[in-house]
């Protein structure tokens, strides 16, 4: 089914960054704008998503050129997902941004950048063309580099270089890979190459293809051995910039996993065999990165690199079972580590830092705001019934049927090594008094309350919307059940694209 | 029986929402809610000891298999009534404890939600079910553990415990969701029905092992069991409540009910006989060398965690009888035992054996509860300890011909280490001389000293009237537990027989035992030399390495140089993708279909591959960019050869313009940075990995040159660009309206990027702004 609706949240952020633009250096109004957008962005990537849940899968040919000719935009229950996560994003962090980022950044052009970005991820996750989602990614990559650049400290340059150099090099491998699929069938829209590679004789080719996509988003999404440009650069940015690449932008490299490995290149053993090698010891990586840093904002940028190796593996097995838990995990993941972020921010407006041995006496001075984030943490953790157990049992199920019992194992030290920093930050952040008072600078005491507000309220939405995931686990598992479904049997989407 | 459940988290979460507006004296109200409880489940005494079972189920996640389905047998009463009634009692009791404490009302925020989880634990009947409320009880023991969170000690210990129950959780969580798959279902008692299903599969052992690791990491078995030693950290209530009456036997609690899933099976006894026994003996024995109060006390309940372990390994009729029972034994005398040192250290504030003396004077119905509690921890006739020792002997002696003698004699062991520790714990600081410093100790509000009371004639109580605590609780556990056989009937009395003869002895020697071990420092410094052997310490040092590993490991990975980050992802992929070529095949080129190569074209390489090399070794910028301005012009070239010159006309335009700027730009720069560390060896192996890769991807090229392409789409654009689009030139057609998204979006690209050069350049911030 058409529907040209299926775009909507593109040129909603979109306009709202040009609308920026011409309000340029007039920050109440940009921050206004921004919030505005977001919600507008929020509200048609619900109603999509809800059209989409409870009907076809719907595609809009760009400038009315059918597909494979032109470029199409698919909007199936796997980019729906992703769209409205996004937009929960989008609105938690615009909403955090009116206060949490410095007005100079504003004066520069934070929000139509940020703007452009959830764009750009809007695109990537609708598109049905490989070279059009190789735009999207270029966009992501061009928007989320000024985000990392803009202030320009040392720090943050030095992070930004080796985040553009690795990130530059994955679309390299991208575009290789888009250049021999081209020259290979002659097509770029997704569901045709998806049938035209099936025809091609020499099969050995198209796995030689498929490793291109394999190291163009791995880099992206950050797993071994390929994440450095992730623990290099995410400690660096404001934390309202940090929380959308915790959330989002590693997740753009799996969505491109999930949507190519399970579309056109159908993984034989051994690809399947290399990706859980990968799944393993990102898991154990990130783990052990994470296990001896002492700013929160590092042993959450190592998590990121850890968990993202539990969703991989789940691809890697290649059952439903196993797909369901993949989607599931990546559904509160972006919730999760949005917020931690979103934390970290807010920790460092109540402390002035985000070390530690510094940090402390949380508890005892905002018992509510320690509570609020307490449903955070151990969410990461995936203490029952919040969201991040739920996963982990399609996942150990998964591995089972699988026999793979490496991949058990890996979850388990991934989850256990994460309880353990939970617990820690728990204990360092939130009950430790702090070691002096000469350290704090409770910048959040003297805000205003509707600023006070505009912190809070944000992680508050993501925290709910976790609870929800939690506790509502089976309205997750149904969505995550139709992904799953379309991951496995990829025939409707291909129908829906060409019609046939 | 969901509000059941349910009461103790509603508790929590209107405390956690009015906490602050409850008065002082107030607190000892919310005992309302357990004793409450404790109504209700004594209400069902008399169903459930008729046989019946109660059942309900609520849908929750269906497309789990995980609904609230809760079911009220024996096995559940039993623990039901030990949660609420001991709940009662520590609410009361901590009410005066924690008098005046700042957070009293997290304390019991968190002591609700630990008192519905657990509830939950017992009560559930679907695997995945249990297990959540199993990690919520970790959670609020992590919670209560570190409720004094201004000391390094509390928080340590938290962190411990919390880490190994929570890593027991995980392997238990995949031991059950094992079990669900196997048996297609997480109701218990469907999978009760199809025992035999789990018990013949190959992955039995496996699940086994992993049911195992969980609840042995909650009770506390050896070597898992430290954390408990280390949780006396908390709040003296806490450790009455959880970490000796209910909390702990959680894994106790798990191992029954699996019993009739999964035991029986030489795997499953040897294996609970073993680490049971030996935990018993060990802790038993440890228990004795303690000067600390309460360290006595966590002890003796790992020596007590231990035996039940022990019997339930053992797994015939009597020992399940004697679990069940010595269960309520040890939770009434225990937890009697816990409050009355809570009272002594909160009343003289210490708990140190080998200062306290004589408080009988000055703290006299403590005395009397600690002395009850004492005897019956003793298993001195008429208390309930003597009919749970009897019962202990009971099993031992009727177990296998081969390994009767073993059991009984580390049964016996054991029990005589925990007369000695209950001895240590109940009388020792009553008795001798009172102390000059203690003389003005008095004793506390009745809301602190009656709880304790209450247990320790609890224990006088069911040991004189252990008939109707047969029929009523051991009996129907025991028919939950295993197959339904006659009712069971304690009895004071069974007559002078050998299990008698032991338990006289067991007595006259844990009293001998009690007089002659006097704690002192030194005992403690003795057991302190074996203290680098123990598991916590060999844990400890694991801990370490595995920190120090993961300092090493990932230095090495994560060494800060943009350039070695490259080389390796080059090499990865390199590594890939001669393998795929590899497999591919041989590489057979057939020159003939190829074009011929013509001199312009092998110049245009020369040219191409020279400039390359004069980037590579170049020493300044300026010559780099000549250089790479050479290598995009010989592109462009290559575009002219092979048909599209509009395309080239493009490049070049760009190239120089490119060229024009950084020339522009690298003016105004400081000189080359030299990399002092550039030698010979590195700069030999980035080489190699580019020329690797270089030739990599020129097979892969040539081998795709061979693949027929199907030519339906470009066809499209040829024929319909002027007819459909109405453009004459189909390059430009292609960009404006075939896929004018991609150019929209490219230009998007661009003007992002000009944003970002401008703020680059412009924006300053001062160090307030900065974050």
């Amino acid at each position: 089914m058409t529907a040209n609706i299926i775009i909507a949240t593109v040129l909603v952020h979109l306009f709202t960054a040009l609308l920026q633009l011409t309000f340029w250096r007039k920050t109440i109004t940009q921050r206004v704008l921004s919030v505005a957008g977001s919600l507008t962005g929020f509200a048609f990537a619900l109603g999509l998503f809800e059209r989409v849940r409870t009907g076809p899968i719907l595609t809009m040919n760009a400038a009315n050129w059918e597909a494979p000719f032109g470029i199409v935009f698919v909007a199936d229950q796997l980019s729906v997902t992703f769209v409205l996560l996004t937009a929960i994003v989008a609105l938690a962090v615009s909403i955090f941004s009116a206060t949490g980022v410095g007005r100079a950044r504003m004066l520069y052009g934070y929000f139509p950048i940020f703007h452009f970005l959830i764009m750009g991820l809007n695109g990537a996750f609708l598109t049905g063309d490989i070279f059009n989602l190789y735009v999207w990614f270029e966009v992501i990559i061009i928007s989320s580099f000024v985000l990392l650049t803009l202030g320009g400290r040392k720090a943050q340059l030095e992070g930004a270089v080796k985040y553009m150099a690795l990130n530059i090099l994955a679309s390299t491998f991208f575009l290789t890979g888009i250049g021999i699929l081209y020259g290979i069938t002659g097509s770029l829209n997704m569901a045709d190459l998806s049938q035209k590679i099936q025809w091609v004789e020499n099969q050995a080719i198209i796995n030689l293809t498929a490793m291109f996509f394999l190291i163009g988003f791995g880099i992206k999404a950050a797993l071994f051995p390929l994440y450095f440009w992730l623990p290099s650069s995410y400690h660096t940015p404001p934390s309202a910039v940090a929380a959308v690449f915790g959330g989002l932008l590693t997740k753009v490299g799996i969505y491109g996993f999930f949507r190519v490995f399970t579309l056109i290149f159908v993984p034989d053993d051994f690809i399947k065999a290399v990706l859980m090698g990968i799944a393993v010891m990102t898991i154990l990586t990130g783990a052990f990165g994470a296990i001896i840093k002492d700013n929160i904002r590092r042993i959450f940028s190592y998590l990121i690199v850890c968990h993202l190796g539990f969703v991989i593996g789940g691809l890697a097995l290649f059952t439903k079972i196993a797909f369901i838990g993949a989607v599931f995990y990546l559904i509160h993941d972006i919730m999760v580590k949005t917020n931690l972020f979103l934390m970290a921010g807010l920790i460092r407006h109540l402390r002035g830092t985000m070390n530690m041995s510094k940090l402390g006496g949380l508890y005892a001075q905002y018992p509510k705001l320690s509570l609020l984030m307490a449903v955070v943490l151990f969410s990461l953790a995936g203490i029952p019934p919040l969201s991040g157990f739920w996963p982990k049992v399609y996942l150990f199920d998964g591995g089972y049927q699988g026999n793979d019992y490496l991949y058990i194992g890996g979850i388990i030290i991934g989850s256990f090594i994460t309880l353990y920093l939970v617990a820690r930050i728990w204990s360092e952040v939130f009950w430790k008094r702090a070691a002096t008072d000469d350290f704090v600078v409770d910048r959040f005491k003297s805000l205003q309350w509707h600023r006070k507000t505009l912190l809070v309220l944000p992680i508050c939405l993501l925290a709910c919307s976790s609870l929800f995931i939690g506790l509502n686990a089976e309205y997750i598992i149904q969505i995550a059940d139709k992904i799953a479904g379309e991951m496995a049997d990829p025939s409707p989407y291909i129908e829906a694209v060409l019609g046939k | 029986m969901l509000i059941v459940v349910l009461l103790g988290l509603i508790v929590s979460l209107l405390l956690a929402a009015f906490g602050r507006h409850i008065r002082p004296g107030w607190w000892i109200f919310l005992a309302a809610a357990p004793l409450a409880l404790s109504a209700w489940f004594v209400g069902q005494l008399p169903a459930v000891a008729g046989g019946e079972t109660l059942l309900e189920n609520t849908r929750w996640v269906p497309s789990l298999g995980l609904d609230l389905s809760f079911r009220l047998d024996g096995l559940s009463l039993l623990f039901g009534l030990l949660i609420t009634v001991i709940g009662t009692l520590i609410f009361v009791y901590a009410s005066s404890y924690l008098k005046g404490h700042p957070y009293i009302g997290r304390f019991y925020g968190y002591l609700s939600l630990f008192m519905a989880s657990m509830l939950g634990v017992v009560l559930s009947d679907n695997l995945l079910l249990l297990f959540v409320f199993w990690e919520l009880t970790s959670l609020s023991s992590f919670f209560l553990i570190g409720f004094n969170n201004d000391q390094a000690d509390s928080r340590k210990s938290a962190l411990t415990a919390l880490c190994l129950t929570g890593l027991g959780g995980f392997f238990l969580l995949v031991g059950l969701v094992l079990m669900g798959r196997i048996a297609g279902t997480y109701s218990i008692q469907e999978l009760i029905a199809s025992a035999g299903l789990i018990k013949d599969h190959p992955s039995y052992p496996v699940i086994i092992a992993l049911i195992f690791i969980g609840a042995f990491t909650k009770s506390a078995q050896f070597p898992f069991h430290f954390w408990l030693p280390d949780a006396m950290k908390a709040p003296t209530p806490v450790s009455a409540y959880l970490h000796s009456a209910t909390m702990v036997k959680a894994g106790v609690f798990l191992l029954l009910r699996f019993t009739p899933l999964l035991g029986g099976t030489p795997g499953w006894s040897y294996t609970l006989l073993l680490v049971g026994g030996f935990t018993m003996m060990y802790a038993g024995g440890h228990a004795l060398f303690r000067t600390d109060l309460k360290s006595v006390l966590a002890y003796s309940t790992i020596a007590v965690l231990g035996v039940l372990t022990f019997l339930i390994g053992l797994g015939t009729r009597e020992a399940l009888i004697a679990a069940c029972t010595f269960v309520i034994v040890h939770a009434l005398y225990k937890a009697t035992l816990f409050l009355t040192t809570g009272i002594i250290d909160h009343e003289t504030g210490t708990r140190d054996l080998t200062q306290l003396s004589g408080l009988r004077t000055v703290l006299m119905p403590v005395f009397i509860a600690g002395l009850l509690a004492a005897l019956s921890s003793a298993g001195v006739p008429l208390f309930f300890g003597f009919i749970g020792k009897d019962l202990i002997y009971e099993a031992t002696l009727h177990a296998g011909e081969e390994f009767r003698l073993y059991l009984t004699v580390a049964a016996v062991f054991a029990n005589i280490c925990l007369v000695a520790a209950g001895f240590m714990a109940g009388i020792k600081p009553f008795t001798g001389r009172l102390v000059p410093q203690f003389k003005q100790v008095h004793l506390p509000e009745w809301s602190m000293w009656i709880p304790p009371l209450v247990l320790a004639l609890l224990c006088l109580v069911f040991g004189l009237f252990p008939g109707s605590i047969g029929k009523l609780i051991v009996s129907p556990s025991l028919a939950a537990v295993s197959v339904a056989g006659e009712p069971v009937h304690l009895k004071i009395w069974h007559g002078f027989n050998p299990v008698l003869l032991l338990s006289g002895a067991t007595l006259a020697a844990g009293t001998v035992l009690y007089l002659l071990n006097s704690a002192s420092a030194n005992k403690m410094a003795f057991v302190g030399r074996f203290e680098v052997v123990s598991p916590q310490s060999l844990f400890n040092r694991g801990w370490r390495q595995l920190m120090r590993f993961s300092s090493l490991y990932t230095g090495i990975l994560h060494n800060g140089f943009l350039r070695s980050y490259l080389v390796r992802i080059i090499i990865f992929a390199e590594l890939l993708l001669a393998f795929e070529l590899f497999k591919a095949g041989p590489l057979s080129v057939d020159f003939d279909s190829l074009a011929p190569i013509t001199i312009y074209e092998a110049m245009n390489v020369l040219l191409l591959v020279g400039a390359l090399f004069l980037v590579v070794k170049a020493s300044s910028r300026l010559t780099a960019v000549v250089g790479m301005s050479v290598v995009g012009f010989a592109i462009c070239l290559m575009f002219v050869f092979y048909g599209a010159p509009d395309l080239a006309m493009t490049q070049f335009t760009i190239d120089t313009l490119t060229v024009v700027l950084f020339a522009f730009v690298l003016f105004n720069l400081p000189p080359f940075l030299k990399f002092p560390t550039r030698n010979k060896a590195i700069i030999t192996r980035d080489a190699v990995v580019a020329l690797v890769f270089g030739g990599i991807l020129s097979m892969i090229a040539i081998k795709v040159l061979q693949v027929p392409t199907s030519k339906e789409v470009s066809k499209f654009y040829g024929e319909n660009a002027y007819l459909l689009a109405k453009g004459k030139n189909v390059v430009n057609v292609i960009l404006v309206d075939f896929r004018g998204f991609d150019t929209m979006f490219e230009i998007v690209v661009l003007g992002i990027a000009a944003l970002g050069v401008y703020s680059l350049i412009k924006l300053r911030l001062k160090p307030s702004e900065r974050e």
